[in-house]
């Protein structure tokens, strides 16, 4: 009987080390992931959870979507550029997980010759009710209001600057809050195409900053008259898609970036681009802002990560669409990875060829242009904390963070941003040698270095007294034994005691 | 030998070699020359510096703030981080003394080594107080830690360069000279043992594939 027991025992031992190892296993590959201080992956509980993916038949459309390339969110409508079929799908997030149709905009009303599309690429909407419509090979940016009523268009630059030569195609734009029109053009290669609120081209914005190095600086030096004219130094900028955000900064990303140049840090795939068109993006990360760090050929997938869209959240938290592995990759004000998500293939929560991303509130939208569909993620906890601590901290409420990021890392104990977020609250709660316990199990120095100094000049001011006896005790007493000995040998050898 | 360890003389020539060291870093030139020409150093007193070199090397790794060092646990073997000092150390007493040897120099393979370790003593004297500093600075204040810290070993770098010099009774210039000639013959050993390790490890590999050939076969 005995014997029997342990049998069984030895049996239930064995098979909860069997699960137990076959759970230690499913841990190691995830949907969802981050990078730690040395650039390992940690895979993370999923931040995000998809809703639905919404084709043309969850829709409710007759006519399938055919290659659709712009997304455009707009309070709860979003708008989809059905570009194969030269139409725009206008649709309501209702709050059943639904996309419901709204129209279909085909063609509009106004005074001018051509009243439908031609391969329209995107879309804005505007508070005060306008859209603006890439009708990309009718080479026009159309602005209509609300009832599909023409207003105005922009057309191709007259200006010396723009070759007159190119066709002018319009491909992703957006509009700022004075009605300014930001465009991507293809084969535009300085920058972004930006028009006045009255339709007039102002120039381009946003192209790379030419810098050169002493390495340049030596061929020149060598070069002949021709060569140097050859190596004229012009940084070709072709934005891939670009978002406003809602101070009015416009997120623009390229994919016309060197694997090299990501590697050593000077390619910029996303940038933030001001008034002047200076990229101000912060990157104070441990890694830049490139999306994934290894990139390993496999699964007929190579080289860096592209990032064909972006959106940002209020938060300032953006969130780049990688088009080679179908990733999506959020990062915050301080340009640290929060995590990254996605793949390529036919799964829910992967893609196969994503061309847009925009986000409603938390939610996240990305358009599929192979799979014509769209995509709907949710925050699940995990997520909806990380933005909640961010947001408290924004907002001040340091204790409040703090409290957040801990549960954050109840959940999550290789989440490096909890650690960090955690001591920063207490270094703003004054408690300053907590804090520096938390950013030296992340190796944060510059956090750590801020809550060391305070802590030094409290701990300086506490043992004030102690410190000053110290060195009374190390220099001024010997100084001071020194000189009586002294004293008391000229006394002992002076020669009035001589006998 | 246990004998000399009972009489006291033993402990006080120990000593007193040993703080023969102190004197010998702010006195290179002088102190070197006592050194084995007057017999005031002593193997005992190189290897308890080498030691102390070692023991503060794997200190630094523990006790040093994270601003200044940070150490991926995972990626260390605290054996192949020894030997990353004793490995050079060997191949660099060894180097010296073979080629030294060959063009008049006066000191032995013992000397060569007791030299370079006396040679050595800024780098535990100064690192262990440093070990102590990296803790009550922040980054803004690093440099000072990066100067004193590296300030250490060139010191160490100039006393064994000196030691060198009047070990063998050379002139500056055949010094240098030599001291190139050591940091090419330490490659060329590294070089050679590099392809003698590939090849045995060949070698091995095709008779242990033969051995297995004949076993499927049989």
């Amino acid at each position: 009987m005995n014997k029997r027991l342990k049998r069984l025992g030895a049996l239930v031992a064995g098979i909860l080390l069997f699960a137990a190892s076959s759970m230690m296993v499913s841990a190691e590959t995830g949907y969802t992931y981050t990078y730690d201080y040395w650039g390992d992956v940690q895979y993370s509980p999923d931040a995000y959870r998809v809703v639905g993916v919404y084709t043309a038949v969850e829709m409710g459309l007759e006519k399938k979507l055919s290659f659709p390339e712009g997304l455009f969110v707009h309070e709860d409508m979003v708008y989809i550029c059905d570009t194969g079929n030269n139409r725009i799908v206008e649709l309501r997030w209702t709050g059943e997980e639904k996309l419901e149709v709204k129209r279909i905009i085909e063609e509009f009303k106004g005074n001018v010759e051509k009243r439908t599309f031609a391969s329209p690429t995107d879309i804005a909407v505007t508070d005060d009710g306008y859209l603006y419509i890439c009708d990309k090979n009718n080479e026009r940016i159309l602005k209509l209001d609300m009832d599909l009523n023409y207003v105005m268009e922009f057309t191709k630059p007259g200006d010396a600057n723009f070759d007159q030569s190119m066709s002018f195609l319009p491909n992703k734009l957006t509009v700022d809050s004075a009605g300014r029109v930001y465009c991507v053009a293809v084969n535009v290669n300085k920058g972004l195409v930006k028009y006045e609120a009255d339709g007039e081209f102002s120039g381009f914005v946003g192209a790379t900053p030419v810098t050169y190095d002493w390495q340049d600086y030596i061929w020149k030096k060598f070069a002949t008259k021709e060569q140097r004219a050859q190596m004229e130094s012009f940084v070709p900028t072709e934005y891939d898609n670009l978002y406003m955000d809602h101070e009015g900064f416009i997120y623009a990303v390229t994919t016309n970036v060197s694997a090299a140049d990501l590697d050593s840090g000077d390619a910029d795939p996303i940038r933030k681009l001001n008034l002047m068109g200076n990229n101000i993006l912060i990157q104070n990360g441990n890694w830049t802002v490139i999306g994934d760090l290894y990139w390993g050929e496999a699964g007929g997938y190579k080289g860096p990560s592209l990032m064909t869209d972006v959106t940002a959240f209020d938060n300032d938290v953006y969130v780049g669409l990688d088009k080679v592995r179908g990733r999506l990759f959020a990062y915050d004000d301080q340009g640290r990875m929060l995590y990254a998500f996605g793949g390529s293939g036919n799964m829910d929560g992967c893609f196969r060829q994503p061309a847009a991303i925009d986000h409603m509130g938390h939610e996240l939208l990305v358009l599929d242009s192979l799979d014509s569909s769209v995509t709907v993620f949710t925050p699940t906890e995990f997520g909806s904390l990380i933005f909640q601590a961010i947001e408290q901290f924004q907002a001040g409420d340091y204790a409040g963070s703090g409290e957040t990021w801990k549960k954050v890392m109840a959940l999550n104990g290789n989440y490096d941003l909890a650690y960090i977020g955690i001591g920063r609250s207490l270094v703003r709660q004054k408690e300053y040698r907590e804090a520096m316990d938390y950013f030296e199990l992340k190796f944060d120095d510059d956090n750590y270095s801020r809550a060391f100094k305070q802590y030094r000049k409290e701990w300086v001011e506490d043992h004030i007294v102690w410190i000053f006896l110290l060195v009374f005790a190390v220099l001024v007493l010997p100084l001071g034994v020194g000189k009586v000995r002294k004293i008391k040998n000229e006394i002992d050898t002076a020669d009035i005691f001589r006998q | 030998m246990v004998t000399a360890l009972k009489k006291k003389e033993t402990y006080s020539h120990y000593l007193a070699t040993l703080k023969f060291s102190l004197y010998c870093i702010t006195h290179p030139l002088d102190g070197f020359w006592d050194l084995t020409h007057e017999k005031r150093g002593s193997l005992a007193a190189a290897n308890t510096i080498l030691i102390l070199t070692l023991v503060c090397r794997i200190m630094k790794l523990q006790f040093t703030s994270f601003i200044f060092l940070q150490v991926y646990w995972e990626g260390i073997n605290i054996f192949l981080y020894l030997a990353s000092i004793l490995f050079p150390l060997a191949l660099w007493c060894l180097g010296n003394w073979g080629l030294t040897t060959l063009f008049d120099g006066k000191g032995t393979l013992k000397q060569v080594y007791m030299a370079t370790c006396y040679g050595m003593t800024p780098y535990p004297l100064l690192q262990f107080p440093l070990i102590l500093f990296s803790n009550m600075v922040t980054v803004d204040e690093a440099a000072f830690y990066i100067v004193l810290s590296s300030f250490s070993v060139l010191w160490a770098a100039v006393l064994i360069v000196s030691a060198m010099m009047e070990i063998h009774e050379y002139t500056m210039k055949k010094t240098i000279l030599f001291t190139i000639g050591s940091l090419l013959a330490m490659l060329i050993m590294v070089f050679i043992l590099l392809l003698f390790f590939s090849m045995i490890s060949q070698g091995i590999a095709y008779f242990v594939s033969l051995f297995r050939e004949i076993m499927f076969r049989m």
